[in-house]
């Protein structure tokens, strides 16, 4: 039983897949915490990352001066702490992507606001 | 003349026993287990609870008559505070924004508790402990009261105090306050004592209290400020109780040390993970400032946690597991909550704004070594863009910690470069966590942090298949915050308008000149 409990107690995930129209997606922009934390939304796992890159995230980071400013050839992606070659017309489910992963976008030379990562 | 005959009276000590311990027995027409159902599940062993006594032996007597004493003399200065149009007073409407704050997150924070507390007394089966326990529970009762009270002067004259209660059952940023609140109160007896009287009162809440009594008076605030006063005057003895159940606790048993260094874990973690809005609140909110919060950390968390942690190495107990990392963090809290609640500002029931250029002078000197490379530029940017009619929010709804409910704004000790990310699998899912401390009490009892109602999951489960444009403002227009009245920019707000044309703020200019 993995809780301190006086009977049984076990319970299921209160937020699994099957509780949203599409999966969860965390998505963040490291370095620029002027957004001050990552954002939750559902996308389905069928998004390219072409789209996303077009559609969500500007309206997600256009307002930063630094976005503009992203040289897209050099900008590394990860999926959580692990960085992997982005295939821009690939989904993100075939990117390894599932329900509740987090994106981490990294433009390096961009380091928000004079430098401050904000 | 007769000779007067001395009435025999106990002393304090054995009074004190005689009204408490003495009065134990043991039940026998149904066993002890079957009337304290709650004793034993979370594995601590007591072998002779007549050893706890409380420090200050405390009865219930001497504890009716001291809290009606205290509650004499403050009510005396509320009234007059009240009648004498004090609001008026004040250094600043801005400050009231404090006052909201307090009266959002903790006094409906202690509401909750007061039935943690009953829950324990009732269960504890050592009578002492049960006795000290119960006026506890009185006492945080008393304490959401008071402060309610006090803030109710606020609320005839001021937006953001109208439905406290129901914001803090459903509004997104209180949401740590109510899982903190929660998690104490579904916990065991045992772990209810050092969760609250060790872990908080003990470690922590003379960081909350302490600055701000001081800061409020400062700020002509003579209604919470000696509410603040006289429930601190509680917590001093509340920080007596916890630690001494932890000695009690850790002395009956070896085999309650590990137990109860994971609570104090867990606890000073959780309580650290209150603070973000003690530390905006003080380095940001409030218009005349005394201590910054680092400096209150220094001087009220820091020196005497280590001093108190020196006298309790004897007994195996270490320092609680986040303290390196809540340390490093003093440096940066109130400016990345502060930087997050600005952002959010449209989704709040308080205002917020960019400071003044001596405010954030002021910043600077406080904190030499983090503000002007890490947070002035963010706030040179609002300031610019405010200047400039173009307010900036945030878009989206805010990642959460799985266990604190924090959004995910903290970054990693010693680089505040890098936001921290902690997850974990568990049962084919992934959860994620603002920290190590956070991931260690998820991965200790997942099944209960499983179930938490995360603000932003539960905002996107309501509008399946809508769009998802403002709805964090959404969510809390529905519960009755008045968007534009209630938060917002301070600069052109209702609040700031009355106060002007009441003259606001003109007797501390004066005794400034």
């Amino acid at each position: 039983m993995s809780v301190t409990a006086i009977g049984n107690y076990s319970h299921a995930s209160h937020d699994g897949a099957a509780r949203f129209s599409d999966p969860l997606l965390y998505i963040a922009w490291d370095e620029h915490m002027m957004f001050a934390a990552p954002v939750v939304l559902p996308l389905s796992l069928d998004t390219t990352l072409d789209q996303l890159q077009k559609k969500v995230l500007p309206k997600l980071y256009g307002e930063h001066p630094d976005f503009a400013r992203i040289d897209w050839s050099r900008a590394q992606w990860f999926r959580g702490s692990t960085m992997f070659t982005p295939k821009m017309e690939g989904t993100l489910a075939s990117q390894g992507f599932k329900h509740k992963s987090v994106l981490r976008l990294r433009t390096p030379g961009l380091e928000g606001l004079r430098g401050s990562c904000g | 003349m007769d000779k007067r005959v001395e009435k025999k009276k106990l002393d304090i000590a054995k009074r004190y026993a005689a009204m408490t311990n003495d009065l134990h027995w043991d039940t026998s027409y149904q066993p002890m287990e079957k009337v304290f159902p709650f004793a034993r599940y979370e594995g601590i062993r007591i072998h002779d609870w007549q050893q706890w006594k409380d420090p200050l032996h405390m009865t219930t007597d001497v504890w009716w008559r001291q809290q009606g004493e205290k509650e004499r003399r403050l009510y005396a200065v509320m009234d007059a505070f009240a009648q004498n149009n004090g609001q008026i007073g004040i250094s600043d409407a801005r400050y009231v924004n404090a006052v909201k704050l307090i009266v959002q997150t903790f006094s409906p924070l202690k509401y909750t508790l007061h039935r943690a507390f009953a829950h324990a007394a009732r269960n504890l089966p050592g009578d002492a402990l049960r006795i000290a326990t119960q006026l506890q529970g009185a006492e945080e009762l008393r304490h959401s009261q008071l402060e309610q009270h006090a803030a109710s002067v606020y609320n005839k004259y001021f937006n953001g105090l109208h439905e406290t209660p129901r914001w803090f059952e459903q509004a997104w940023y209180l949401a740590p306050a109510k899982s903190f609140a929660e998690d104490a109160a579904s916990a065991g007896p045992f772990e209810l004592l050092v969760a609250i009287s060790f872990g908080f009162d003990s470690l922590l809440s003379d960081a909350l209290f302490v600055p701000f009594m001081s800061t409020a008076a400062h700020n002509g605030d003579l209604s919470l400020a000696p509410a603040s006063f006289s429930a601190h005057a509680d917590t001093a003895r509340h920080k007596a109780l916890g630690i001494s159940a932890v000695k009690f606790l850790l002395e009956q048993d070896t085999l309650n040390v590990a137990t109860v260094q994971r609570w104090v874990d867990k606890w000073f973690w959780r309580s650290f993970r209150l603070m973000p809005v003690v530390a905006m609140l003080q380095d940001y909110m409030v218009p005349k400032r005394i201590y910054s919060f680092r400096e209150g950390w220094d001087e009220f968390v820091e020196a005497p946690v280590n001093e108190l942690f020196a006298e309790l190495a004897p007994y195996g107990l270490k320092k609680p597991a986040g303290w390196a990392q809540a340390c490093d963090a003093k440096n940066h809290l109130s400016h990345q909550a502060w930087n997050a609640f600005y952002g959010y500002g449209d989704a709040l029931a308080f205002h917020t704004w960019v400071p003044e250029q001596e405010e954030l002078d002021w910043l600077e000197r406080k904190y030499p070594d983090t503000f002007e490379h890490w947070y002035r530029p963010r706030l040179a940017h609002y300031g610019q863009l405010e200047a400039a009619g173009q307010r900036y929010h945030n878009q989206g709804l805010p990642m959460q910690c799985q266990v604190c409910q924090q959004p995910m704004i903290f970054t990693e000790l010693g680089s505040p470069r890098w936001i921290a990310y902690r997850e974990t699998q568990h049962d084919d899912e992934t959860y994620h966590f603002c920290s190590d401390s956070c991931e260690t009490i998820f991965g200790n009892e997942p099944d209960k942090y499983v179930q938490s109602r995360l603000s932003s999951h539960e905002i996107i489960h309501a509008r399946r298949g809508e769009t998802l444009d403002g709805a964090l403002q959404a969510s809390i227009a529905q519960i009755g915050v008045v968007i534009g009245q209630d938060n917002g920019g301070f600069d052109g707000s209702v609040d700031q308008k009355n106060f002007e044309e009441w003259g606001g703020g003109q007797d501390m200019k004066e005794a400034q000149l």
